[in-house]
């Protein structure tokens, strides 16, 4: 009988600490949403005084005038964007399809370790790297340099997104291509390829959304720019460039501006995470 | 129709050729970076050889460049770092894999961790420059020390906000694989959740967790913006945890367009190249140990 | 005598170092329904599979001997050309998804980027789709995406894009093993009709099928090509004992 109340005892210790380590889990996790919602939060309120169309559409003024929006930033983001994609894409595709085709490959498991390696080199390395090859022999900060160290940030994420969305393709899709007499390039580029373009896709603007926000690698590649400019052998500004500048100003003004910069930057990465996520599923080709 | 009996399309050799070459550029990609590297660095060791890493003081008109405050700078706050954030990590891979597996709100969590992780760092570091560091002032005039807000203490919370969503979600995926019958067994001998957790989970994916943490500690390492805003861009050796400080990512950041002469350059690139060999040390042993128990669990 | 359009010489079909087919030879005959039958694992799958060299795609596999189409062995042919002269159609049927039901028939010739005017495109497809008894179905839909149809249906789209090639000889792997009995009795039908064109090989684990519609049947085993002759004599009167052991049901 006393044997029954002593375990009695101990279960109810066991339960207790079971309780404690429950709430603890429970609590610490949703902590979690403090500091989003503080960041979220203080960005919306803080930033959205400043959101206009004229922000939008104008270039920012000297110090001490008023108004003046971050036209430039958006259009050096939007230029970079899409010079860096041009510059991964096609090279990603390629490389993931090649991993995805010879996956039973010993060469092919060394190559997918290196490009997961690859993703772990912080991006002001690579500006480093942007900087000697580009900036240096041209003798001038460019939007090219920027958008190749952008780019090589961009390729582990695209090679790794193509070959998962590859690799799921069942064999019995190649089957049908080659018995219709489709030769192997056909194969992949008419019918395999067709038939993973979600999964793609979404690597794609997955990346995009990454470097949108990417401000290390341009520190001394873009380097950044007042004026607008379309030339991409010249330096070139960009959201987080001049979120940067201005943060570290002691101008409470730019501080203003620099809140409602970060408001539009956080906006365009999450859309593009967003459809990226929807349409991931979206367009999924089920089998 | 005989019209396609021939096969004349040539493209299927062009086309394996282009995939194959692609795969061989990525190596030689790599391989071009990290040579770049070194031999951009040739200059600065010739110049300052084993002062580099054990000096004492990076001092540019002088030309007495050490990296040490760097190094020490980085391994503080990566540390701190992950001190700070490894049981909000973990009791959110816990919350997530285990406790709420399979539940409709395990999705909004999930949800909004991965917005934490979509940040940019440079968000990040405004915001701590606007939030964090006041409240750091706060905090150091009530303790009586110089209110400077800036500091390694105010980069490691930084850094360890940044870094919880994506030890997260890495330690998740280990703790879903726990095998269902594995726990199930437990809990038909009377254990607590609890328990289950202490005795069968954690020792399940000990090894998926350290590589977590190392990972973690890669990408603290390497984070440049974040921490460049709030560390206080101070080259000596850090004295106190408040004391204002520098990374080796923080240093390039702030120095490198400065750089006026050759020789600080290359040394700004040998730190890059430093930089380039613990990541990719860090990340090689990390997916190793997970590369290791995913083929295993 | 009846025209033989196939003729298979001492073919061993191996995956590495696995024999899946053991030295068979057999000769099939224009215009005509051969089923292969047997217990799983008999190799009839394989047999067919070296026949429009989809064999060798396999990592290890290889096969060896020689199998004549009219006169030219197409083991030394190049498979490309021989797989546009051979068609076949799976056990699951795997219409393209991305494509619509119209794009599914001439699949064959965009895919290799054949031009071909529209209207012999349109012609093609009304043909083959009739062919394979599926034109009323689908003939105002043509644009939606293959995938949409049920399974019997997406069977036969696969079909018609086979036969759209206009090939001497459709091999089918099991065609109606996951269909139900109303979608089999549909495509048995159509396949009476189209041997008339085409000749067809088709692998069957179902003895009644094969009694059904083949007029020649051949029984493998663990391999080996136990009997082939012409359906009606194999089915009352077996030669080997195995064949007969096989067809009581009383093995595999």
């Amino acid at each position: 009988m006393s044997g029954d109340r002593m375990e009695y005892k101990g279960y109810r210790r066991r339960r207790l600490i079971d309780k404690i380590f429950k709430a603890t889990i429970y609590g610490l996790s949703f902590l979690l949403f403090l500091p989003l919602f503080l960041i979220f939060g203080l960005i919306i309120k803080n930033g959205i005084s400043h959101i206009s169309l004229e922000f939008l559409i104008n270039n920012p003024k000297p110090v001490g005038e008023a108004g003046g929006g971050i036209l430039n930033a958006m259009i050096g983001t939007l230029i970079l964007m899409i010079t860096s994609t041009i510059i991964a894409l096609p090279f990603g595709v390629l490389v993931g399809i090649f991993l995805s085709e010879n996956s039973k490959r010993k060469y092919a498991l060394v190559i997918s370790t290196i490009v997961d390696v690859f993703q772990g080199i912080p991006s002001i390395v690579i500006g480093i790297v942007a900087y000697i090859w580009i900036v240096l022999p041209l003798k001038k900060f460019s939007a090219l340099s920027g958008a190749l160290a952008l780019s090589f940030i961009m390729l582990p994420t695209i090679i790794k997104s193509t070959e998962e969305t590859l690799k799921m393709i069942p064999y019995s899709l190649k089957e049908a291509a080659y018995s219709v007499g489709a030769n192997y390039h056909r194969t992949i580029l008419k019918v395999i390829l067709p038939a993973s373009l979600s999964g793609i896709l979404s690597g794609i603007l997955v990346s995009i959304a990454r470097i949108s926000g990417e401000t290390a690698p341009l520190l001394f590649t873009a380097f950044g720019s007042d004026i607008l400019e379309y030339n991409i052998l010249k330096p070139m500004g960009s959201l987080p460039l001049l979120i940067f500048n201005y943060a570290k100003s002691p101008y409470p003004e730019w501080h203003e501006i620099a809140w409602s910069a970060s408001l539009v930057l956080i906006t365009i990465v999450f859309i593009f995470n967003l459809i990226a996520t929807i349409g991931e599923n979206r367009w999924k080709i089920k089998f | 129709m005989y019209r396609f009996l021939k096969d004349r399309d040539g493209g299927d050799l062009i086309f394996k050729s282009l995939l194959f070459f692609s795969a061989i550029f990525i190596l030689l990609l790599i391989v071009a970076i990290t040579i770049t590297l070194i031999i951009q660095s040739i200059p600065s060791i010739k110049h300052n050889g084993l002062y580099l890493l054990f000096g004492d003081i990076w001092d540019p008109v002088s030309e007495k460049y050490s990296i040490l405050p760097f190094i020490i700078g980085t391994l503080i706050t990566s540390i701190l770092a992950l001190l700070i954030s490894i049981p909000f990590s973990l009791s959110a891979s816990l919350f997530l894999g285990e406790y709420l597996e399979g539940k409709r709100i395990s999705k909004i969590i999930k949800f909004t961790i991965d917005i934490l992780a979509g940040i940019p760092s440079i968000i990040y570091g405004f915001w701590g420059l606007m939030v964090l560091v006041p409240l750091v002032r706060a905090l150091e005039e009530f303790l009586g020390i110089p209110p400077l807000g800036i500091g390694i203490f105010t980069a490691s919370v930084l850094l360890s906000i940044m870094i919880i969503p994506y030890t997260t979600s890495i330690v998740r995926e280990v703790i879903k694989l726990v095998p269902q019958d594995l726990k199930e067994a437990a809990y038909s001998l009377g254990a607590t959740r609890f328990e289950v957790v202490r005795d069968i989970i954690i020792p399940y994916t000990k090894s998926g967790i350290i590589a977590g943490i190392l990972l973690s500690f890669g990408r603290a390492f390497g984070e440049t913006m974040a921490v460049t805003m709030v560390i206080g861009n101070a080259n000596y050796i850090p004295k106190s945890l408040f004391a204002p400080a520098n990374t080796m990512a923080s240093v390039i950041a702030n120095e490198f367009t400065e750089a006026t002469t050759d020789i600080y350059l290359s040394t700004l690139i040998s730190v890059g190249l430093i930089l380039l060999i613990i990541s990719l040390i860090i990340n090689s042993i990390g997916r190793y140990i997970i590369g290791r128990f995913y083929v295993r669990g | 005598m009846e025209d033989q359009i196939l003729s298979i010489k001492n073919l061993n079909a191996y995956f590495k170092d696995f024999n899946a087919v053991k030295n068979v030879s057999m000769k099939v005959y224009k215009n005509s329904i051969t089923a292969i039958m047997g217990p799983s694992g008999c190799g009839k799958t394989t047999l067919i599979r070296c026949i429009n060299r989809l064999h060798e795609l396999t990592e290890g596999a290889y096969s060896t001997g020689e199998i004549y189409l009219r006169n030219q062995d197409i083991l030394k042919l190049n498979p490309i050309v021989i797989r546009r002269q051979i068609g076949m159609v799976f056990q699951k049927p795997n219409p393209f998804p991305t494509m619509s039901i119209y794009d599914n028939v001439i699949a064959g010739y965009r895919i290799n980027g054949i031009k071909l005017p529209k209207s012999e495109m349109d012609s093609i497809v009304e043909l083959s789709l009739k062919r394979a008894a599926l034109w009323e179905e689908v003939k105002d839909k043509l644009r939606q995406k293959g995938v949409f149809l049920s399974g019997g249906q997406q069977q036969r789209l696969c079909i018609a894009r086979a036969i759209a090639m206009n090939p001497e000889i459709i091999l089918m792997d099991e065609p109606t093993s996951a269909l139900d009995p109303k979608s089999t009795l549909k495509i048995e039908e159509l396949l009476y009709e189209l041997k008339k064109e085409i000749t067809i090989i088709i692998v069957t684990h179902n003895i009644a099928q094969a009694a059904r519609i083949s007029d020649y049947t051949a029984f493998m085993y663990l391999g080996e090509l136990i009997e082939y002759d012409r359906s009606d004599k194999m089915f009352t009167n077996p030669s080997d004992p195995k064949t007969n052991e096989y067809l009581r049901g009383t093995f595999g």
